[in-house]
């Protein structure tokens, strides 16, 4: 922390308190705690219960681990959505994009991480294990792995269709290809040669993902945003011609 | 300062790690500056022009610039992208292995050594050929040996006679091997007249020959144990991936 004048030790309290949020540094941190030092006392109390409430209420939902304040969480309970499908994402962050695209319609189960090997984070301290649970109480048709187009997350895809196809489950990946506006110029090898073979007719109306999965699997739609992209190989988003 | 403001280099990314918003930093390693850290900003967001680049495992040239803290990578073009080693799983784990076992290496800046060459070597071979666990191995003796860790296979480290090849024991703590007069009282680990010949023979010769050795899963594991052994010993921490590498031999389906 800085070494100026000296702090009175609640006031340094409270900036060490924010200091080890992500993403603030010693500066906001001391912004924000002067902040809560002058704003009226129910702005401070509404914040505290806040924080309390967010650790007293809310749970992992036994079904599919994301964060919930029932249980089962309210996508796990909604009868209208596709039961036989489950979209594997890292994080719960990655659900709300998602549902956001609004491509997709059956039920999730979070991670909570990705595969890191050289950070020691393995399969144990994942949440493998409670999908591969769920996998044998529940009948599932297909399992999309839509964890991060990264090393680790590759890795953990990798990984969970090696796991998961020996149980007869149908795996499926999100596509890789050029984001939505990107230029073809700036794309990675990599990027490209996969947007080459997955590349899609435009002809022929939507992709088809019906033919048979290998490892690793791939579905056939082409252009993704990423872990925004539309998962639903119904409605795929329009693929990433350059404009 | 006369130092340039920018400057360019070739590398090897060995990790990534999240810092701030939507940046990473990125551990290189290069041919002459060995290992470097720098930022890549953006690089989490969808249209990042760098992220591709920028993967742990590939082989990149880059344009940096000078920052106060930490140098600021501001271009970056793929020369080698490992795409095998990336899309199997078997290969991803050795090849993160061995970023690992550079990465902690190197972490006090040191002699670059023969490493930044050795690692490319590696990383091609993982990338098409077979033998992903003998690979490893030569990889571990040429860190080893680079990095002034050489174990000593001609003579036991205790009484300085000459070895034969049974009877031994491989003590790391003492620096190699121990002959069977001994090994009585002192640390180590029983090393078989195979094992013993196979370390001696990654020692001393380049991975064309290696590749030829034939090595049954007894003395695979043998030789791992022993190797796993040393680099502990050398490095004085554990190499974390080295578990993901059995967590995937272990899920290995039975093909090849």
């Amino acid at each position: 922390m800085s070494g100026t004048a000296p702090t009175a030790a609640p006031l340094a309290r409270l900036i060490e308190a924010f200091h080890r949020l992500p993403g603030i540094g010693p500066k906001s941190a001391q912004r924000l705690a002067y902040h809560v030092l002058r704003a009226p006392r129910e702005e401070a109390e509404a914040l505290a219960a806040a924080l309390l409430e967010v650790k007293d209420r809310i749970q992992l939902c036994s079904t599919c681990q994301n964060v919930t304040e029932t249980d089962p969480c309210g996508l796990c309970d909604d009868p209208t959505r596709d039961a036989s499908m489950i979209c594997v994402v890292e994080e719960p962050l990655d659900i709300l994009a998602i549902e956001r695209a609004g491509g997709y319609n059956g039920r999730y189960h979070v991670l909570h991480g990705s595969l890191s090997p050289m950070d020691g984070v393995g399969p144990e301290q994942i949440k493998v294990r409670e999908l591969l649970q769920r996998l044998q109480s529940t009948e599932v048709g297909e399992i999309i792995l839509a964890t991060n187009p990264n090393l680790e997350g590759e890795a953990t895809a990798a990984y969970l269709a090696r796991v998961i196809q020996p149980l007869g489950v149908r795996v499926t990946r999100l596509a890789h290809g050029l984001p939505v506006g990107a230029d073809v110029e700036y794309a990675d090898e990599r990027t490209l040669n996969r947007a080459l073979q997955h590349r899609v007719p435009l002809d022929a109306g939507p992709p088809q993902s019906a033919e048979p999965v290998d490892d690793p699997p791939f579905d056939a739609a082409s252009a993704s945003d990423s872990i925004a992209a539309a998962v639903d190989a119904e409605t795929p988003p329009h693929p990433g011609e350059p404009h | 300062m006369p130092a340039p403001r920018v400057y360019r280099t070739d590398a090897v990314v060995l990790r990534q790690r999240r810092f701030g918003e939507a940046d990473k930093i990125c551990v290189l390693f290069t041919p002459q500056l060995g290992r470097v850290e720098a930022v890549a900003k953006g690089l989490r967001r969808p249209r990042s022009k760098l992220a591709g680049h920028l993967e742990p495992l590939t082989q990149v040239s880059l344009l940096l610039a000078r920052g106060r803290n930490l140098d600021i990578i501001t271009q970056a073009e793929t020369q080698k992208s490992f795409a095998d080693l990336h899309d199997d799983l078997d290969r991803l784990s050795r090849g993160l292995y061995l970023a690992e076992l550079v990465d902690r290496f190197t972490d006090a800046a040191g002699d670059v050594g023969n490493l930044y060459r050795l690692l490319v070597e590696a990383l091609t071979r993982l990338d098409r050929d077979d033998g992903l666990d003998l690979i490893a191995r030569w990889f571990e003796m040429r860190i080893l040996v680079d990095q002034g860790y050489q174990p000593r296979l001609d003579a036991c480290v205790h009484c300085a006679s000459p070895l034969e090849p049974e009877g031994n024991s491989l003590a790391p703590l003492l620096g190699g091997v121990v002959c069977p007069d001994c090994r009585v009282g002192l640390p180590g680990r029983p090393l078989s007249g195979n094992a013993f010949k196979l370390l001696r023979f990654l020692q001393s010769s380049p991975y064309d020959e290696v590749a030829r050795v034939r090595i049954d899963q007894a003395l695979g594991a043998e030789i791992e144990r022993h190797l796993r052994d040393l680099v502990h010993v050398a490095l004085d921490q554990e190499v974390k991936s080295a578990g993901f590498v059995d967590t995937v031999r272990a899920t290995r389906p039975v093909r090849r």
